[in-house]
């Protein structure tokens, strides 16, 4: 028996591998599919590129690199603590200050605001995310530190002087700055997730409450339970933002590296520090160091963030499933 | 007869939109009223004014709405919702809350918060929507973690829980499988002893296997209004037997 390739052989031999008809759909298919593919590689190619940069570092320093509180470029020894405790203390109080309030901003426009009143709000809040950090930075530095210098800080250790957070010399950069220009850089972050999150939660659960008795109040409290998960997750993209945030934070925070209990003393951020000292890092070791910083800040920021995006997702499966 | 609820020339309104036109009705107590029609005569709309929700999603009405002789759309909402309960079309049971905090929600909304009293209430509520052997092992369950049916009648449990004297139910059944659209029904049989009963139904089965009196709302208006015998039987209105004839709708 001879062997020929029929003409309906070879359509089959073609079909195998372009399982749709249409050769334009099967290119576009795999070309978005490789597209897709390539966010995911560049995660991975950014994690493997920054380990294998500090090697050296975390041969020499190991584990001491985290705990260690001596960040010194001149003898080479580079221990972050500082300059984690930094990150994570300005965006944790960044954080504990916003929250009310967007959650605050969020319920009005989800519950209480009439819809002619609400887009434009939301439109507003959106557009504040979108600021150049830069932009907040500048306004630090002109506004918001001196007025810290003057009123705030005096204000502060006069009436809570007794307490280690409000003492020292009121220089207005400081962590305290920082504090507060995260805050106002994560408030609408958090109030338009939370928003959105509140208006997934739909209608017939605030109709259920209301249907027994319930109080406006009441009603948007059970809707408030119902978004635990969501609102907690809108937080932690907030705190995501947070302490990856370089410009505005680098402006005003003083940038020593140093713990300290007085929020009007200076600290450092991860990634102030690599923003400031990347230019001058000239030795290995240094180069080395910093980019253990991004890589530190790199896995927090991911775990973060992820877990966050997970837990608003959850919410909109929740009512999707039920 | 004796009344519970007398409409007095309802008019109801969505923004400048009449939905509702002159509607005067006179509801029998502790009986079941079924309110059938094709989709978008009011039938909804109507008995949403009865407790006030038609308000919350913008809706405005005019009219009087005596219930036991006193205008509704005069009183408090609030306090309304808790002498007129509804069920509503989707079963929506709140999925933060345990089944024993879902039938106590309306307890504790209305400042309840001891236990020896919710308690018993709780399982008295279970049993009258014969929910109770199904899951009386198991209260601490999410009430979403339920079926459909269960969900339909554990949100019947949480209305019965505030103990009101109106029940409206905004075709309970409709998202339901047969077996749990028949249990439902049997409820419903069973609490008209104690409660007056306002049910808005598609399916005119039904309507005629749970009802006393049977009203037929078309493009707003009430065409007739009648026992429920008469209405399947014997219309009056050309209309009305067109529609229970299954002709349009």
């Amino acid at each position: 028996m001879s062997y020929s390739v029929s003409k309906k052989e070879k359509n089959n031999f073609l079909k195998r591998f372009f399982p749709s008809n249409n050769l334009g759909d099967f290119i576009f298919e795999r070309l978005t599919w490789l597209f897709a593919l390539s966010v995911f590689l560049l995660v991975i190619l950014m994690g493997y590129e920054m380990y294998e940069g500090s090697k050296i570092s975390m041969q020499k320093f190991g584990f001491d690199f985290l705990v260690n509180s001596e960040w010194d470029p001149v003898q080479e020894i580079y221990g972050a603590l500082p300059i984690i405790y930094g990150t994570i203390v300005s965006s944790l109080l960044a954080l504990i200050i916003a929250l009310p309030f967007s959650i605050g901003v969020a319920v009005y426009l989800a519950e209480v605001a009439p819809p002619w009143l609400e887009k434009p709000l939301s439109f507003l809040v959106e557009l504040l995310a979108g600021i150049p950090s830069v932009i907040y930075g500048l306004w630090g530095i002109f506004v918001l530190v001196p007025w810290i210098r003057t009123d705030v800080e005096p204000y502060l250790s006069d009436k809570l002087g007794f307490l280690p957070f409000f003492r020292g010399a009121p220089y207005g950069f400081g962590l305290l700055a920082a504090v507060l220009i995260l805050t106002i850089m994560v408030l609408p972050i958090i109030t338009s997730i939370t928003r959105d999150v509140l208006k997934s939660v739909p209608r017939s659960q605030r109709e259920a409450a209301l249907a027994l008795g319930a109080t406006k109040w009441q009603s948007t409290i059970i809707v408030l339970k119902d978004a635990k998960s969501g609102i907690l997750g809108a937080t932690m993209l907030g705190f995501g933002r947070a302490i990856g945030e370089t410009m505005a934070v680098t402006m005003v925070i003083g940038n020593r590296a140093l713990i300290s209990p007085s929020l009007f003393d200076p600290s450092y951020t991860m990634a102030s520090v690599i923003a400031n000292e990347f230019t001058e890092a000239t030795s290995e070791m240094y180069l080395s160091a910093l980019i253990q910083l991004a890589l530190v800040l790199f896995v927090i920021t991911i775990f973060v963030n992820a877990l966050a995006r997970l837990l608003v997702w959850s919410m909109d499966r929740k009512w999707k499933t039920t | 007869m004796e009344i519970k609820i007398s409409v007095k020339n309802l008019e109801a309104f969505y923004g400048k939109n009449k939905v509702l036109h002159n509607i005067s009705i006179d509801i029998p107590k502790n009986k079941v009223l079924a309110i059938i029609g094709p989709s978008g005569c009011g039938k909804s709309t109507f008995i949403r004014c009865l407790n006030r929700m038609h308000e919350v999603v913008g809706g405005s009405i005019k009219g009087e709405i005596l219930l036991d002789g006193e205008d509704l759309t005069k009183t408090d909402p609030v306090l309304l919702r808790k002498r007129v309960g509804m069920v509503f079309q989707k079963p929506n049971p709140f999925p933060s809350m345990s089944i024993f905090d879902n039938v106590a929600a309306g307890l504790k909304l209305n400042g309840v918060r001891n236990k020896k009293l919710i308690t018993p209430i709780v399982e008295k509520c279970l049993k009258q929507s014969a929910l109770w052997d199904e899951v009386k092992d198991q209260l601490d369950k999410s009430g979403a973690n339920i079926s459909g049916g269960q969900q339909q009648r554990l949100c019947i449990a949480r209305t019965l829980a505030v103990d009101p004297e109106v029940i409206l139910m905004d075709e309970p059944a409709s998202a339901l499988d047969p077996i749990s659209t028949t249990k439902i029904e049997d409820l419903i049989f069973q609490l008209k002893k104690d409660y007056t009963i306002v049910i808005v139904t598609h399916n005119m089965q039904q309507a005629a296997r749970v009802s006393d009196y049977t009203a037929f709302f078309y493009m707003g208006e009430i065409i007739e209004f009648d026992e429920t015998n008469k209405i399947f039987i014997s219309p009056s209105n050309k209309q009305t037997e067109d529609y229970v004839r299954g002709r349009f709708g």
